[in-house]
């Protein structure tokens, strides 16, 4: 079922220019090889999935776009400034967000305040008048306040807003760190296994708030995912890893019927 | 401003609330985390606006108008404006599927809907070709809405922005319109779920609910400082009478919830001074109470259990004015001090003054709990037909197996054939399009046959057994009432839904559904894993659980003369849960008994055949519309009985 028709009357997207690009990029520990000359590209709006059997790079990839690990070799380019790694600070500012495989979550913060730490970059006002809550920093703290209701108000937890995230179902801290990964207001969101360890209806659930976060915002969304049927389902374009090298790159059709990905998912006939 | 018509119709009341108490809020709705208000004139003027752009769209004199959705302000204001106009709102259940739906929109022509957001714009586009009247529909939330191209599509600001520009140029036009309006006007019209055939229309004036609402206010005392809270069905009667007939004519404050699941906390937030909820969402709230109090700490645990046992013991006579001996008093004033207080606290009910509950009979033991701590519950009786307006429990008079005797105004009778019938001011003024059916409820003197079997008792008050028909003998001639059995069943926190079966039948038999959440939680605790509801239920330890709840009703209705024969032989757990999808419930969640002795034939020959097993295949509908099946295999489980009147068990 492709969750995209199931919406009537909903006109194509129009995908813009390539906002994000790897040029041969290639990344080692030592002698192992995570990453080996992969190139690939990101246009505005599109929702683009990396998969690959595990070890195929996939998490190593989304720390190179987002700063953490920092190529050997290769070029990345954002919004067109060209660069030979990214820092962590910086891509946020840039305004990259992202979500991981095990939740960056504070677990014993409620899920109001885990999401208002999400907008840390858009505080402005020093520390002494934000404890002190007083003139400017109060203001400043309604409309951050305002900005993440209306998150929860989207990813529907508003149920759970005071609610500690270490005392939530699974299924419900990821669609927590996805709010806190929005909070940030991102152009471009970087998604780590969004459903891994999630029921059919909980992954039918994330697909909806990823396609509606593509669409109402318009932000541009790269993730890494498991479940085939998703991928399929939601993604405009798919990158193939395997063994740190790029086998396949296409629409979901395209990337289907490519023998290599065949082989590397399914093992080589005899 | 002076008043010039009698306050006969729900717009003159608006009117007026805005001339009388324009400042004061009217409604809020919990929205971004914020309680957001409207005071009445704020309310009054986005209803004009609202008014004339339906106007200038084409909603007339007479036509219907569709309403889908929660409880939102926008929606409440849809009723009004429509009624401003003549026209009139028919509300649906937010959850009814698409094609539930298309019966109603083509029985009353609706050319117009107002929804609340794409869930229900989606359905309505889905049968758009199955009703081509169906011109317009306007949403509220336009999240998801943006990209569909549709031209009977709007945003609900769009209509009230035309309407508001025209208000502008014409600010005589509102009050004109209102003028129009009669009492004896069809005010709304709401399908009763019925559960046989199609849904049926039923037409009430604004005569109808105002004479309703105004019998309430003077009974209760009701205030324009009233605290309600809205999180029922817009297209279920009670909803309608207690958050838009009375709140129109008393003048109190309405209060939105955020969602579903929030109830808990808004409740608590805005602690409602007067509050109606059927007897399922007290079921509900007892549970989790139960739930909770096993996770709490020894000492809590004990002192709950403690001070309940006195409350039960003494809390509904204290509170009935009754005499009770000092030292109880003593004792109920230190558990008010330590846990009544604490709970009703917890429950968001520190501040209710009056609560009610109807829709169902009420377990007895679940309705003396709520009275124990305190809360001044009381039952009442009506339907949508009578604008639930028949019988209610006095203050100090209330007893647990009856509704108390009619209200003012309203005259009841008992048929021989044991079927209630009454006339009352409240009284519908027919079905919509339907004059079989009307014909055959109200009689040519205007008496309502209600299809209830009851009594008066003593003291004049109204003992309701059963629906009439439902009311049936074994074969021996012991009395059979499924309802009063299901109802035993479903006290236990583990049982959330029964059916039993009997009539015509040697013996009683009864299908289960667990309470996932309490059973899962009993589980949990004692180490049995389980995956879903499906496993759940065929593990034997809960087969045991469960039999030791029907043993418990066995042997409390051994000691009742009348129902000792119909204690429950043989269960079944089923392997799948009742649900209103798949036309199992009603969309109030009241058990369509015919349809599921029906369905399950199979599992009902089962119960009687003396076989200890049973493969079935139940047909499962997905909340998206597709459909699955489950198979199982069931155990068919025997249950101690009891003598009648012994303390000893039999076989």
């Amino acid at each position: 079922m492709n969750l995209r028709e199931l919406d009537p009357g909903k006109v194509e997207r129009k995908l813009g220019d390539v906002v994000l690009a790897l040029e041969d990029v290639s990344l080692a520990f030592g002698g192992v090889k995570a990453l080996s000359g992969v190139s690939f590209d990101v246009r505005e709006h599109e929702i683009r999935a990396i998969i690959g059997p595990n070890g195929a790079g996939k998490s190593s990839l989304l720390n190179v776009i987002n700063g953490v690990y920092r190529p050997q070799q290769g070029r990345i380019s954002f919004r067109g400034e060209s660069r030979s790694h990214m820092e962590p600070r910086h891509s946020a500012e840039l305004g990259i967000a992202r979500t991981f495989q095990s939740l960056a979550l504070f677990k014993g913060m409620s899920v109001l305040d885990n999401m208002l730490a999400g907008r840390n970059l858009k505080m402005h006002t020093n520390i002494l008048l934000q404890a002190l809550r007083i003139g400017p920093a109060l203001r400043e703290e309604i409309e951050h306040r305002k900005r993440v209701e209306e998150i929860i108000d989207f990813l529907e937890i508003q149920h759970v807003r005071k609610t500690q995230v270490g005392r939530l179902p699974y299924g419900l801290q990821k669609r927590v760190d996805l709010g806190r990964a929005l909070a940030a207001e991102p152009t471009v969101l970087l998604l780590d296994e969004p459903m891994a360890g999630m029921n059919v209806e909980e992954k039918q659930d994330m697909s909806r708030f990823i396609l509606d976060v593509n669409d109402e915002f318009g932000t541009t969304i790269v993730l890494i995912e498991h479940d085939m049927g998703v991928v399929m389902d939601i993604s405009d374009r798919v990158v193939v890893l395997d063994y740190g090298k790029k086998i396949g790159d296409g629409t979901p059709d395209e990337v289907r019927n490519n023998e290599d990905v065949i082989r590397a998912y399914l093992g080589t006939e005899h | 401003m002076p008043v010039a018509h009698a306050l006969d119709t729900f717009p003159r009341l608006l009117l007026n609330h805005a001339a009388v108490r324009g400042n004061q809020p009217a409604i809020r709705e919990k929205d971004l985390g914020i309680w957001q208000s409207w005071t009445w004139t704020q309310m009054r003027d986005e209803v004009e606006w609202l008014a004339s752009g339906l106007a200038q769209r084409g909603l007339s004199r007479g036509a219907h108008i569709a309403v889908i959705g929660a409880n939102r302000p926008r929606l409440y204001w849809t009723l009004i404006a429509a009624q401003s106009l003549g026209a009139i709102p028919v509300p649906f259940y937010e959850d009814a599927v698409a094609q539930e739906m298309v019966y109603v929109f083509q029985n009353a022509e609706i050319e117009f809907a107002i929804v609340e957001d794409q869930e229900q714009a989606d359905k309505l586009l889905e049968i758009l070709p199955q009703c081509p009247r169906l011109k317009h529909v306007w949403y509220d939330n336009p999240r998801g809405l943006r990209h569909y191209a549709q031209d009977e599509l709007a945003n609900y600001e769009t209509l009230r922005d035309e309407g508001r520009a025209r208000s502008k140029a014409d600010p005589g036009w509102f009050a004109g319109e209102i003028e129009k309006g009669n009492a004896a006007d069809t005010a709304i019209m709401l399908y009763t779920s019925g559960t046989t055939g199609h849904p049926k229309g039923v037409v009430l004036s604004h005569e109808n609910l105002i004479s309703a609402s105004v019998a309430y206010q003077e009974l209760e005392n009701l205030s324009d400082e009233e605290e309600v809270l809205a999180y029922l069905p817009m297209a279920w009667i009670g909803q309608n009478v207690f958050s838009y007939a009375q709140w129109m004519v008393v003048g109190f404050r309405v209060n939105c919830i955020e969602s579903a699941e929030t109830v808990m906390t808004d409740m608590r937030e805005i602690g409602p001074t007067y509050y109606f909820a059927p007897p399922r969402v007290l079921e509900g709230l007892l549970t989790q109470v139960t739930i909770r109090m096993e996770d709490a700490s020894w000492v809590k645990r004990r002192m709950f259990h403690y001070f309940m046992e006195v409350a039960r013991r003494v809390g509904a006579k204290i509170l009935d004015g009754h005499d009770v001996a000092p030292l109880d008093r003593l004792k109920y004033a230190s558990g008010k001090l330590l846990v009544y207080a604490p709970l009703r606290n917890a429950l968001g009910m520190s501040r209710v003054h009056v609560a009610y509950t109807a829709g169902e009979a009420i377990g007895p033991d679940l309705f003396v709990f709520y009275r124990s701590l305190g809360i001044n519950l009381k039952q009442l009786y009506g339907s949508t037909e009578t604008s639930v307006m028949v019988c209610v429990q006095p203050n100090g008079e209330v007893k647990p197996d009856t509704v108390g005797p009619p209200m003012k105004g309203v005259e009841v009778r008992v048929l021989d054939s044991g079927e209630i019938v009454l006339r009352c001011p409240g009284l519908f003024r027919a079905y919509y399009k339907n004059d079989a059916a009307t014909r055959e409820a109200k009689d040519a003197e205007g008496w309502f046959h209600t299809g209830d079997a009851g009594y008066f008792d003593a003291g004049g008050h109204l003992k309701i057994i059963d629906r009439a028909k439902d009311v049936g003998k074994l074969s021996g001639g012991t009395l059979f009432a499924p309802k009063y059995l299901e109802n035993k069943l479903k006290f236990f926190p583990y049982i959330k839904e029964a059916v039993a079966f009997g009539h015509g039948k040697a013996e009683a038999t009864a299908m289960i559904n667990i309470d996932v959440q309490a059973v899962g939680d009993w589980a949990e605790r004692r180490g049995i894993p389980y995956s879903g509801y499906t496993d759940l239920v065929a593990k034997p330890q809960v087969v045991d659980l469960i039999r030791e709840c029907v043993e418990k009703v066995n042997l409390d209705l051994s000691r009742d003369e009348k129902l000792a024969g119909s204690q429950i032989h043989r269960f079944v757990v089923l392997h799948k849960e009742l649900d209103a999808d798949d036309g199992e419930l009603t969309r109030t969640r009241k058990v369509r008994r015919g349809f599921i002795g029906e369905k399950y034939a199979t599992i009902v020959d089962a119960l009687y055949s003396g076989v200890e097993h049973c493969v079935v295949e139940a047909q499962v509908r997905f909340e998206d519309g597709r459909v699955g099946s489950v198979r199982a295999d069931l155990l068919m489980n025997r249950a101690r009985t009891y003598a009648a009147q012994l303390e000893r068990a039999a076989a």
